[in-house]
């Protein structure tokens, strides 16, 4: 089982419904985020194109934030997800500095935070707070060796991307374009 | 061609920002201690709501942590107006509960205006005083010279009061100041307003054309929605906006066209599809009033005509129109929502109309569908007195299609005025920042110094609250009953609100204040019921359900029993129009001496050196009153202006740096706003989104963060036909320094 995510860029608004419906659903504290939306604009006026993007945890099958942790406080559990165990957690920022997404954060409390796919709903069948809120469903979740899975139909069907692919990270966070 | 490239984190706490920032790490192990919050909140229990962050009204979940605090709210699935998916604000809506800068405490004025003295007070002698105030102004002058102004469900109860006591003078800024010249075009054309939530089948469209209107920035949900249902089904969008708005990016035809020229354009479009003969013609045939009189009226509005005046290229214009009617009947010309721009403003939305007329897209699969509305019984009270003057009687020939009290109308008739024999005495003011919601501030502020009581009741102090005698905490929409939302829809439904924990602090519902305030003046017998809940068990008991039942599901939704959804193949229809058609010439405005087909008009342009004020909304906020929203804040704390590259330049302007802006009337923005250099943007004009700069220093989050628009629209454009007040002849220019200034940031 390979869990994935796909962001339909033709759809985003940008309006951010995803951040904070991952604050209320998973106690982020007011002033950070595990995810966020990113506006790319190309071109001089009246030539312009925007692509609008939610952006999160990769949960990339190389993983530099796990190979890098020095207490194995970050590790990937079943489905490809990766996850911080926040009492292993030492807070030293090592991953933080390795992950080319820049997808983590120093919880004040102490600890490393960052996007778990939502694994306490994805366990119970839910989709992931974000997927669900979503007022655009610009977002795809699902795992990858399901063939009939909303994430591995939509991949079939769509022209996507991986960002930083040069980094050999292997993400699970796909884009459609 | 040089590329630039703009790459924005928009969510404004992104991690990279938070690692600079104070957070910062905590090495210490010894810091790090067990037993912390889970990384998600084990719930206890779900309330039924509709939101209250705007007045899209949608249906959710109110979820409590085990601690019994609000959590998360969720969309309720049932709901027609959201399909189980809330806005970024309804989501956030958790934030209105947990605001710690919300009113706490009835308060009581005791110095002077503006100068925000007050005590606190109790409920009793809040309502005592405010009643004592009333009693006199009607016997003095009569009750019809109170007023209210209302934004938001608790309108409903002081609307009751007023009316109890001889008031028909019930304002909303949602006509006037937004959607009310659309409602008069649309009723002169068809006969019907358009209501709220419009009546668009935008899910099935397969041309949606979008002028000035950018869905996506404005989180209208259900048609958010329905945007990227079309996308995904291969719908073709037009945008039309001086900015590279949202929506724009999502389109396949983006026209930049030159601001206050959209009526040239709208005319061209007519002009293209009346010559081509690509309306649709039984239709047009069967339905319509004064086609022939349109194609003559229109026969030199040429795309080349137009050409000179937007700057759109005519061979777009043509090819836009030929667009439009490839997709027709299933095309929406969207009528949009805020149009109060330019004073002929109901004119331009009769063009609109009329060009979806020519489409043939209303009452068609893909236009403008046929709503239908629950009724829902009405608690039994005496029938209201007459009033004894109405606004209209002291105004007799002026705006004669405004079909409803004007915001701004009633703020004129309370400055004193030899023409008048009456004025207005008293204000209450529900759940709207009057002095973020009408333009020209300075106009209010002398009004407001003429009355005798001014109440606010509201959840957050905001502008208006530092003016009032008497400020009302209410308990926001998560803490009360309020009536049941039947809004309009493709099937009737009705919502609960129910609250799904107790107020916070001193606060109430807006009912229990507007019945407190009855009892005083004796018109008890308006409010039959004691308890909101028990007003609603009675009306859903009326009509097959309980409280109990709908508190278990939120939202009902009933058959419809008027007609089909969309018209029948050659259904003969009745039009609610003098001429029972559909008026492309219009036997309503020019009854009342207006031009019966619209007409363009040059607008003023901006002086040397000035650039139009256009303004709009963000996804996160609705008007001024999320601004200190914590969860909404956290994802935009201030706007910025938006200004082209070449403009700039001349100006020498970078992206960050804070700068004022100046009006044509020397009105300086009361905060410095910070500038944003990007492309999106026409060089005529700038823009910024609306609803910050508070001046009001207890919302301490949002104080002097950016700058208020209103504060800048000191020029009014007033629709003659309804009232409107357009607010987008305004022009401003730079003031780059700031030296011994303070910025808040």
């Amino acid at each position: 089982m390979r869990y994935a995510m796909a962001v339909d860029t033709k759809k985003c608004v940008g309006c951010s419904d995803c951040v904070v419906a991952c604050q209320t659903e998973n106690n982020v504290p007011i002033g950070y985020c595990r995810d966020w939306v990113v506006e790319v604009m190309d071109g001089t006026y009246p030539q312009l194109e925007i692509e609008l993007r939610s952006e999160r945890c990769n949960h990339c099958e190389n993983a530099p934030c796990v190979r890098c942790c020095p207490t194995g406080a970050s590790h990937i559990v079943d489905g490809g997800i990766v996850l911080v165990k926040p009492n292993k957690c030492i807070g030293c920022g090592a991953c933080i500095a390795s992950c080319p997404y820049d997808a983590r954060y120093p919880h004040p409390e102490g600890y490393v935070d960052k996007c778990t796919f939502c694994v306490h709903r994805v366990s119970q069948g839910m989709k992931p707070a974000c997927v669900s809120v979503c007022p655009t469903k610009c977002m795809y979740f699902g795992d990858l060796d399901d063939p009939n899975s909303d994430v591995s139909m939509v991949l079939k069907k769509r022209k996507y991307k991986t960002l930083i692919p040069e980094a050999g990270t292997k993400p699970h966070l796909y884009f459609l374009i | 061609m040089a590329t630039r490239r703009q790459f924005i984190r928009i969510s404004a706490m992104g991690a990279g920002a938070v690692m600079a920032g104070a957070a910062g790490l905590r090495l210490l192990a010894s810091e790090i201690t067990d037993g912390r919050k889970a990384s998600y909140v084990a719930l206890t229990g779900r309330t039924p709501t509709y939101c209250e962050v705007c007045f899209w009204k949608c249906a959710g979940w109110v979820y409590r942590d085990d601690k019994g605090s609000i959590q998360k709210i969720i969309g309720n699935s049932e709901d027609l107006n959201c399909n189980g998916r809330l806005c970024p604000r309804g989501t956030g809506g958790v934030g209105m509960y947990h605001d710690e800068d919300r009113l706490r405490k009835p308060l009581i004025r005791t110095e002077e205006r503006g100068m925000q003295s007050f005590r606190e007070a109790t409920w009793e002698e809040a309502f005592d005083y405010i009643a004592e105030k009333i009693k006199v102004i009607s016997a003095e002058h009569g009750p019809e010279c109170i007023a209210l102004f209302t934004h938001g469900s608790g309108g409903k109860y002081f609307s009751t009061l007023l009316r109890a006591l001889g008031s028909p003078h019930i304002a909303a800024p949602s006509y006037a100041q937004c959607r009310g010249p659309r409602e008069v075009a649309f009723q002169a054309t068809f006969g019907e307003a358009l209501d709220s939530p419009e009546p668009l089948d935008i899910r099935d469209t397969r041309c949606l054309v979008l002028i000035g209107s950018h869905l996506g920035e404005n989180m209208h949900n259900g048609q958010v929605q329905e945007m990227s249902d079309a996308i995904d089904k291969g719908a073709t969008i037009i945008t039309v906006d001086p900015r590279f708005s949202t929506a724009a990016g999502k389109s396949k035809y983006w026209l930049p066209i030159k601001p206050a020229t959209d009526l040239a354009l709208l005319l061209a479009w007519i002009n293209v599809i009346i010559t081509e003969e690509l309306y649709d013609k039984p239709y047009v045939e069967k339905y319509t009033y004064g086609f022939e009189y349109l194609k003559e009226h229109v026969k030199n509005m040429t795309p080349e005509w137009a050409y000179g005046i937007t700057t759109i290229d005519p061979t777009v214009i043509r090819e836009t129109a030929r667009e439009m009617a490839n997709a027709s009947p299933a095309v929406i010309v969207h009528p949009g929502r805020h149009v109060t721009w330019y004073g002929d403003d109901t004119q331009r939305l009769r063009a609109v109309a009329i060009l979806n007329a020519l489409l043939g897209s209303w009452g068609r699969r893909g236009g403008f569908f046929r709503t239908e509305t629950f009724e829902l019984p009405e608690p039994p009270h005496p029938a209201y007195p007459t009033p004894k003057r109405t606004w209209r009687t002291e105004f007799p020939d002026l705006y004669k299609l405004a079909d409803t009290v004007l915001a701004n109308g009633v703020c004129d008739a309370t400055v004193p005025d030899p023409s008048r024999n009456c004025k207005f005495q008293g204000w209450i003011v529900n759940g709207t920042n009057l002095m973020e919601t009408l333009p020209n501030q300075a106009n209010t502020l002398k009004a407001i110094q003429e009355l005798q009581l001014l109440v606010v009741i509201d959840t957050m102090p905001m502008e208006i609250t530092g003016w009032a005698d008497v400020v009302l905490p209410e308990c926001t929409y998560l803490e009360r009953y309020d009536d049941l939302r039947v809004g309009p829809h493709r099937k009737p439904q009705i919502a609960l609100r129910a609250p799904a924990a107790k107020p916070m602090h001193d606060t109430k519902p807006a009912f229990y204040m507007a019945r407190e305030l009855a009892k005083r003046l004796g018109v008890i017998e308006y409010f039959p019921f004691e308890k909101m809940e028990d007003q609603l068990d009675w009306q859903l008991k009326q009509v097959g359900s309980s409280l109990e039942e709908m508190k278990k599901i939120g939202v009902k939704t009933f058959d419809r029993t008027a007609d089909n959804l969309f018209f029948y193949p050659d259904e003969d229809v009745e039009f609610y129009t003098a001429t029972g058609k559909i008026e492309l010439y219009s036997t309503a405005l020019e009854g009342a001496g207006f031009d019966p087909m619209p007409k363009y008009t040059a607008h003023e342009e901006p002086p040397a050196g000035y650039y139009r004020l256009n303004y709009g909304r963000a996804p996160m906020h609705t008007f001024s009153r999320t601004a200190n929203n914590p969860n909404l804040t956290d994802l935009m704390d201030e706007n910025s202006v938006w200004v082209n590259p070449r403009v700039a330049k001349e100006w020498g302007l970078s992206t960050g740096q804070y700068v004022h802006l100046v009006n044509q009337d020397g009105k300086r923005s009361e905060f410095p706003i910070k500038v944003r250099v990007t492309e999106r943007i026409r060089w005529d004009s700038v823009y910024m989104v609306h609803g910050f700069g508070h001046q009001e220093k207890k919302l301490r989050r949002s104080y002097g963060k950016g700058a208020s628009d209103t504060n800048l629209i000191t020029k009014v454009l007033v629709d003659p036909v309804m009232g409107g007040t357009g607010m987008r002849g305004n022009f401003v220019t730079f003031i780059t320094d700031l030296a011994g200034e303070e910025v808040v940031s």
